[in-house]
Order: C-alpha cells, then sequence, then structure tokens
C-alpha cells in the first residue's frame, strides 16, 4: 500500500474553483459584495485534508478586504458547535456541519490493488489506478464542496454571517488550537444526545396552538424519516450500479486483451465491444451519485437541522408554559411573584423570538428545498438524456460497423 | 524407415498449388482474401479426391478443398450439400471485413460477390461459386430445434421432455418437417455414441449441456419458482444450440445416429449417461487415465502449426474462462442492482407522498415511476448479458475442451505410430539375430510378423496423416463457425443495450418537463 498510497494521499492539491460544485446542493445563495466565502484550494495529506478558505469583504470589522486561511475539518466542527450552543440562534436554522472526510473506503481499494499488483497485467493495473484515483478525487471534491455549502450558507445567512466566531474563522491565521472531544467530552455528548433525544419525543407530544408550526412538526417529522429511508436506498442502488460498472470494466478490458492477443476476426469484434460497455454505465451511476444522492443527504441533514429548531422551540413553549403555570402558583400563594414573574417574561420574550424567527427560517427552507430539488432533478434527468443519446449513437456506430461487414 | 522421417505436414490434395495452399495451411482466415484474388486459375480441374484421405464421402472432401482452394469443382459436392460452403460464405464475409478500413474495396468485393450474372468473369470465378453455393445452401437448408419443455411423471423419477422439431429439405429424411419428444439423457446418448465413432478421427464433437443435479432436483421436485424456470429455459436453449451444432457439421449429419435422433418416435433409453453407473466410472477412469498420458506425449512436430494452435486455443479457453467470470459477476450485481432500483422506487414514492409542494410532489412520483421503469430495463439487461453472453462463453469454454481433446486424439495416433515402429524395430532385431543364429523355422514366424507389422506401420502412419488432415480441418471449421458466433451474438448484445437505451432515453424525456415544472 506504502507506495501507491503515499503518492495519492500526499500533495494531491486541486483548484477547487473549476470543478466547484457550489450551488449544486443550495440554491439561492445570494453572493453579495459584502461578504463572499468560498474555499479556494485544498491539501490531502496523509490523514487530514486542509482547506484554505478565502474571504473576499467589504465589511469594515475586517482588517483587509481580501485574505486566507487554513482550516482543517475539526475547525468547521467547532464553529459549527459554537452555533449550537449559542442560546442567541436558538431561533435559526443551523446550516448543517460538514461530513467528516472520510477516504477510508479508497484507501482500503488501494491496499487491495496494492496487494494484487502482481496478479494482473500491466495495463490492468494501471487502468484499475486510474479507476481509484478518481474515485478519490471525486470524494476529495465533494468533501470541499461540502465544507464550501456549509461557509456559504453561513455567509449569506443576515444573523450569523456577523458571528464573531465566523469573523474569526474567517480571519485568523493562525491554528485555532481546536481541538477534536476527548473520551470524556464525546461521552459528554453522547449522553446530552440521549437526554436530548427523550425530551424532544416530550416537547413534540406537546400540542402547538399555532396552526403553522403544528403542521411544520408533524410534516418535519415525517419528511425526515422519509428523507432518511431515501438516503439510504438510494446509497444501496448506486452502490450497486458501480459495482456493475466495475464489472464492465473488467470485461471491456479483459475483451481487450482478447483482442490485442489474437489477429482472427473476432478479436476485432472484440476490440469494438469493448469501447461502448465501459463508458455505458460508470457515468450513469457517477451522476446519479451526484445529483441524487448528494441531494437526498443534504437534506436529511437540513431537515435535521429543522427538526432541531423546532425542538428548541418546542422546548422554549414548554418552558413559557411552565414558567406560566409558576407564576400562576405564585400568584395564588403570593410568594417570589417578582420572581416567577421575571422568568415568566423571559421564557416569553425567548419563546416569541424564537417563534418570529423559526416561521421565516421554515419558510426559507422549503423555498431553497424546493429550488435544490429543482435543480438536481432537471440536470440530473439531463444527464441521464446526455449519456443516453451518446451511448445510443456510439452502439448504433458498433452494430453498424458489425453488421456492415456481412 | 524412410515413414519415420517424414515430418512435414501431408500435403493436402489440389497440391499442385503448394503456395496458396501453405499460406492457408500456416495462417488464419484473413489470407482468404489473397487466395481468392490470386487464385484465379482452376485448380479443382486437376484435383481428384485423394484416396489418401480415405474420408467417407469423397464429396465432402472436394468441400473442404473448395474451401482451402477455390475452384469451379463444386459439381461433385452438391449431393449431400448440407451447409456445403459455410466455408465459403464466412471466407466471403472475411474478405469484406478484411477491408473495413477501405470502404471501397468493401463496396467492389461485396458488389462482385452479389453480381448474379451468370457469365463467369475470368477474374472472379469464385465469388459466382460462392453464389452458386449459396443458393445450393439455400434449398439444402436444415433447421432444428428445441421448444416446450413439460414436465413428465412425479416426484424423483419425474423428467422434462423437450420438443425437437426439425424443417428440412434434405433427401435422406422421410419428411420435411417432423419432430419427436426427447428427454436430457438422449442428448447425452446421442453425444456419447458420437463421441465412439468419430473421435477416433479427429472430428470436433460438439459437447452437450452439462448435467446439473440441483438445478434438475428442484424441477422434480416442484419448486415452481423462477429459478427453475430459469434453469429449464436455460437447459432448453443450450439443447438447442448443441443440435444446431450437431446438424452443422458436415460429417456428423450423415451419422445415422443423429437421423435417428431427429426422426425416431421411441428411442432407446440411453444407459451409461447415469453419472454414477458403471458406465460412468469408467469414463472418468479413462478420463483420469488420458490426463496422464496427456502429460507424457510430446510429438516433435515439424509442422508447428498444430503446436501454436494447440497453445492459441489453450491461452484463449483461460482467457475465457476469465471473461466469464466476470460476465457472471455481473449479472449478479444487475440482478442486485434490480431489487435495490425497485426499493428506491418505493421510497421515492414515499417521499413524494410526504412534500408538501404539490408540483415536487408530483415530480418525485414521477421520478420513482422511471426509477421502477429502470428496473425492469435492469433486469432486462441482466438477462440479456446471461442468455447472450455468458452462455456464449460457456458454450465456447467447452467446445474449446472438445477442440482440445481433437488434438489429443492427433497424438495418441502419433504415439500408437511411433509405437508401431518401435515394435516393427525390435522385429527386424529380432529377425537379424535369428538369421544369424540361423534357426529357420523361428525365422519365418518372424518375418511374418515383420510383415504385420509393417502393415500395421503403414496404416498407422496413414491414419496419423488423416487424422492430422481432419483435425487440420476441422479447426479451421471451427474458427469459422466461432467467428460467425460470436459475431452474431455480439450484434445480438449490443442491439439489446441499443434498445435499453433507447427506452432510457424516452423515459427521462417524459421525466424532464416534469422536473422543470416544479415551481
Amino acid at each position: 500500500m506504502g507506495s501507491i498510497a503515499a503518492q495519492l494521499f500526499s500533495g494531491l492539491s486541486r483548484d477547487i474553483k473549476s470543478g466547484s460544485s457550489l450551488g449544486s446542493v443550495n440554491v439561492d445563495l445570494q453572493t453579495d459584495a459584502t461578504l463572499q466565502v468560498d474555499i479556494s484550494d485544498a491539501l490531502s495529506e496523509r490523514d487530514k485534508v486542509k482547506f484554505t478558505v478565502h474571504t473576499k469583504s467589504t465589511l469594515p470589522n475586517f482588517k483587509q478586504n481580501e485574505f486566507s486561511v487554513v482550516r482543517q475539518h475539526e475547525e468547521f466542527i467547532w464553529l459549527h458547535d459554537s452555533f449550537v450552543e449559542n442560546e442567541e440562534y436558538a431561533g435559526y436554522i443551523i446550516p448543517p456541519a460538514p461530513p467528516r472526510p472520510d477516504f477510508d473506503a479508497s484507501r482500503e481499494k488501494l491496499q487491495k490493488l496494492g496487494e494484487g499488483e502482481g496478479s494482473m497485467t500491466k495495463e490492468e493495473f494501471t487502468k484499475m489506478k486510474q479507476e481509484l484515483e478518481a474515485e478519490y478525487l471525486a470524494i476529495f471534491k465533494k468533501t470541499v464542496a461540502m465544507h464550501e455549502v456549509f461557509l456559504c450558507r453561513v455567509a449569506a445567512h443576515p444573523v450569523l454571517r456577523k458571528d464573531m466566531n465566523f469573523h474569526v474563522f474567517l480571519e485568523y491565521n493562525q491554528d485555532l488550537s481546536v481541538r477534536g472531544k476527548n473520551k470524556r467530552e464525546k461521552m459528554e455528548d453522547f449522553f446530552k444526545n440521549v437526554v436530548k433525544s427523550a425530551d424532544g419525543v416530550l416537547v413534540a407530544g406537546v400540542k402547538d396552538v399555532d396552526d403553522f408550526f403544528e403542521h411544520e412538526k408533524t410534516f418535519l417529522l415525517e419528511y425526515h424519516n422519509r428523507v432518511k429511508d431515501a438516503s439510504s436506498k438510494s446509497d444501496r442502488m448506486i452502490r450497486s450500479h458501480k459495482n456493475a460498472a466495475d464489472d464492465i470494466n473488467r470485461i471491456a478490458s479483459t475483451l481487450y486483451t482478447l483482442g490485442t492477443q489474437d489477429s482472427t476476426d473476432v478479436c476485432k469484434y472484440f476490440l469494438l465491444v469493448s469501447l461502448p460497455l465501459q463508458k455505458i454505465e460508470a457515468r450513469v451511476a457517477a451522476d446519479e451519485d451526484l445529483k441524487l444522492a448528494d441531494l437526498l443527504k443534504y437534506y436529511l441533514r437540513e431537515s435535521q437541522a429543522a427538526k432541531d429548531l423546532l425542538y428548541r422551540r418546542g422546548r422554549a413553549l414548554v418552558d413559557y408554559e411552565n414558567a406560566n403555570k409558576a407564576l400562576d402558583k405564585a400568584r395564588a400563594k403570593n410568594k417570589d411573584v417578582l420572581q416567577a414573574e421575571t422568568s415568566q417574561q423571559v421564557c416569553c420574550q425567548k419563546f416569541e423570538k424564537i417563534s418570529e424567527s423559526a416561521k421565516q427560517e421554515l419558510i426559507d427552507f422549503k423555498t431553497r428545498r424546493v429550488a435544490a430539488f429543482r435543480k438536481n432533478l432537471v440536470e440530473l434527468a439531463e444527464l441521464e438524456l446526455k449519456h443516453a443519446k451518446g451511448n445510443l449513437q456510439l452502439l448504433q456506430s458498433c452494430v453498424g460497423v458489425l453488421k456492415g461487414d456481412t | 524407415m524412410a515413414a519415420s522421417s517424414r515430418r512435414n505436414p501431408p500435403p493436402l490434395p489440389g497440391a499442385e498449388n503448394q503456395d496458396p495452399l501453405s499460406e492457408m495451411a500456416g495462417e488464419d482466415s484473413d489470407e482468404g482474401e489473397d487466395i481468392f484474388v490470386g487464385n484465379s486459375n482452376p485448380v479443382a480441374e486437376a484435383f481428384q479426391p485423394d484416396t489418401a484421405n480415405g474420408e467417407e464421402p469423397a464429396d465432402l472432401f472436394s468441400e473442404a478443398e473448395t474451401s482451402t482452394a477455390v475452384n469451379s469443382s463444386i459439381t461433385t459436392s452438391k449431393s449431400n450439400g448440407v451447409h456445403s460452403d459455410n466455408e465459403n460464405d464466412l471466407f466471403a464475409e472475411v474478405s469484406v471485413e478484411l477491408s473495413m478500413e477501405n470502404p471501397s474495396t468493401t463496396a467492389k468485393s461485396s458488389g462482385a460477390e452479389f453480381t448474379p450474372s451468370l457469365t463467369l468473369s475470368a477474374t472472379q470465378p469464385e465469388s459466382m461459386e460462392q453464389l452458386e453455393e449459396e443458393k445450393d445452401e439455400d434449398s439444402f437448408d436444415m433447421e432444428v430445434a428445441v421448444t416446450n419443455p413439460e414436465k413428465i411423471g412425479d416426484g424423483m423419477n419425474a423428467y422434462m421432455a423437450y420438443k425437437v422439431s426439425t424443417r428440412t429439405t434434405l433427401p435422406m429424411f422421410r419428411n420435411r418437417t417432423f419432430s419427436v419428444w426427447r428427454r436430457f439423457s438422449d442428448f447425452l446418448g446421442l453425444y456419447e455414441k458420437l463421441s465412439v465413432k468419430h473421435s477416433l478421427n479427429g472430428c470436433i464433437i460438439p459437447p452437450p449441456p452439462e448435467k446439473s443435479v440441483v438445478g434438475m432436483t428442484k424441477v422434480k421436485v416442484g419448486k415452481d419458482d423462477s429459478s427453475s424456470a430459469d434453469f429449464v429455459e436455460r437447459r432448453r436453449a443450450a439443447l438447442e444450440r448443441y443440435l444446431q451444432r450437431v446438424v452443422c457439421h458436415p460429417s456428423l449429419l450423415q451419422d445415422p445416429d443423429v437421423r435417428e435422433f431427429l426422426e425416431r418416435d421411441e428411442l432407446p433409453r440411453a444407459v451409461g449417461t447415469h453419472t454414477l453407473s458403471g458406465a460412468g466410472f469408467l469414463k472418468m477412469i479413462n478420463r483420469a487415465s488420458d490426463a496422464v498420458s496427456k502429460m507424457t506425449i510430446k510429438i516433435s512436430d515439424s509442422d508447428a502449426w498444430f503446436d501454436n494452435k494447440l497453445q492459441e486455443v489453450e491461452s484463449e479457453e483461460l482467457q475465457l474462462r476469465k471473461l466469464h467470470a466476470v460476465v457472471d459477476s455481473l449479472v449478479n450485481h444487475r440482478k442486485e442492482l434490480c431489487g435495490n432500483t425497485a426499493v428506491f422506487a418505493k421510497s421515492m414514492a414515499m417521499l413524494g407522498n410526504s412534500e408538501d409542494n404539490t408540483a415536487l410532489s408530483r415530480a418525485l412520483s414521477q421520478l420513482a415511476e422511471v426509477e421502477d421503469k429502470m428496473e425492469t430495463l435492469h433486469q432486462e439487461q441482466a438477462a440479456s448479458d446471461f442468455f447472450i453472453l455468458a452462455e456464449l462463453l460457456a458454450d465456447y469454454i467447452r467446445l474449446l475442451g472438445a477442440v482440445r481433446g481433437c488434438f489429443e486424439q492427433r497424438m495418441k495416433t502419433w504415439q500408437r505410430w511411433q509405437e508401431a515402429q518401435s515394435t516393427l524395430q525390435k522385429k527386424r532385431e529380432v529377425e537379424a539375430k535369428l538369421l544369424w543364429a540361423n534357426k529357420p523355422d523361428k525365422l519365418q514366424q518372424a518375418k511374418e510378423e515383420i510383415t504385420e507389422w509393417e502393415g500395421k506401420v503403414t496404416q498407422y502412419e496413414r491414419d496419423f496423416d488423416r487424422i492430422s488432415v481432419t483435425v487440420r480441418k476441422e479447426f479451421l471449421r471451427f474458427e469459422k463457425q466461432k467467428s460467425k458466433d460470436f459475431k452474431s451474438q455480439i450484434v445480438k448484445y449490443l442491439e439489446s443495450l441499443l434498445q435499453s437505451q433507447q427506452r432510457h432515453v424516452k423515459f427521462w424525456e417524459a421525466f424532464l418537463p416534469e422536473a422543470k415544472a416544479i415551481a
């Protein structure tokens, strides 16, 4: 594994702009001149990826108008978590954190390839290596895109873009010294999550006065589950597709070997056939992956974020109602009334604040979602058509040549 | 002794023109065009069916010779002209195919080929002959089909009966169209009989499909699911291809056993085809001993043709096996893809239901339908992958095994000849000793033995020559057939891919406006 992986994994840098799929998942990100963020470059090292975050801004609080810093995945997570933990942002859908760059599968395949080097011909080996490299590159591009989308969503959000941590993230050109959570903290997180989901069930059970939110609650719950289901099924389907494409590649290369070894007619046919076979399946699988699976995965995370928003609101509602009850009790007993009043005020304010922004956020979410689906479904259909037509042409010419012999 | 020093292949009949023939001997059919163009002098005029090649009908040999040296003595070959000149047709194909790169010459040669003028142009008498051959072929055609598998009986004694229908214009059959019912063991029995009779001559006998205890048991037990239906269909198709190959072979078709198989209403139950019978064991033992002797025989053949061809066959078999394994894997993955697509389609439909934007909801449901249709496409594609590609490969892997067997037969014949020669040598030494020791009575016996063995040596040598010719002829014929087969199957496969892509286009074109309509 050593030599190949080392070649591949070190110093693989990409000019991301050229292959950027920004907007492939998120559509209406107002790129206004006051704050533009993108990932201009990325470097893949042995076990981490370094993103170059590039900012262009006319805002006064930045020292320069244009600057870049290098960030790692953990720092993105830190930023995301800081949003989530900030009470001020309880009323907003926090853009979902980008998934961790995962090259394990690719690495495994590369290792297997390295081990099996002796058992295949030179052409087969180079070919498989090329494929693996292409796959690795695709995963790399995707992870860069995911990180970029996160930053852009934050930059586009009227409130979040003003966040201090965000500015530090963009500007501070030293290491943020964000260490990954240690074991204890991870355990704490785990328990927090357990409590939260239990609470979530409790909160969700409370009927909401507001129709809009009640509807949204039921809708999001169902939607989220179905997106999760669709996402996992689409992953499986695409994996089968890739497997079939891999097989076809192997068939094509064997046919090619047969075709070049021999000089009989049969082999000429073989050579001819191997061409269309190769192209057909692989591209289709890759496109489906990009347009469909990624879309579903993203909206899985988004819908989870929306659910979280609703949970926070629900929590605030419950707190508010509890505060009301406490106030009534206090008034009845005529004890600690002021305290109860202030706490009730606080809860009321919090609840109303959340409700107000939540409504807008959820409406925005819907618009975004519809637009993103539309864009991706249209692109998917167009790509499928393009490939099918291209394949058709290729096949027709092949059949023509073969039949024309008689 | 002189005989043993001759290692060159026996000159093929009509060897007056050594050049084109030796070209033929060494090369593939690609050289066909050269022969056509260059060999306009009617070799056949001088050609006599050589008695050295004493195959049954001399006619068939003349056919063979027409294929190797195109000539005009076709009249003799018309009597049993079944597929009288597949070889010629294929040559025609080949010559045209060679000009794949030069479309102009393609037009020229194909034009010449199909000129129905009756005047034999001096430059291309061959093409006229081809045309006549094709006509002959049409009028002596033969079609067999294996259809209607039916389960007869019940339980473990049940079996599948297949209807074998023949349609022919050959005079040797009683009727023009007729059909009989046969079971799998009948097909195996036919193979056994043909094997016994013809393999010693170096014929390539098409092997029947393999036995499958698992598959048949499922059918017997009455499991009425798709896998047993698949199995029966697969077997039926394989049996049909097997029969078609048998009747395609000019000398096998002459065999009365084949005729009986096709015509006779009730065939005696073929014994010795059951794996666990006494005959079955005997076969296994023979095969084992063959394998051992195979390893020790090596003909020091100055005719490198056979050696080269054998090597080619072996490497090709290897590649085909590899290919077959990958195609199998592809079929499985496609079936998997099929299932996953169906599941995904349902999931998409559910998502569409819960989506509250109506246009998007409709689009998602449409997407689900498209994916459903994709599933059908994938399923059909898997079937075609299998039936067209995988079975073709499996057939040819078996056939290549038969070809190797053919070559081995030749080696065995050679070995027998060599052994006879060494025995003769020993007898001569004995005679010399006896002469010297002066024992007249034993001398007489020795002389008789020597004559006997001399005769054997001559006969074995002739056998070897004959089998060499047959093997060579058979191999060339096999190559043509293989070329044709592969080509037609590949075209079929590509066409199935084509159709699938066309439907692909249709489905997505229908979906696109729905996607665009989302608002």
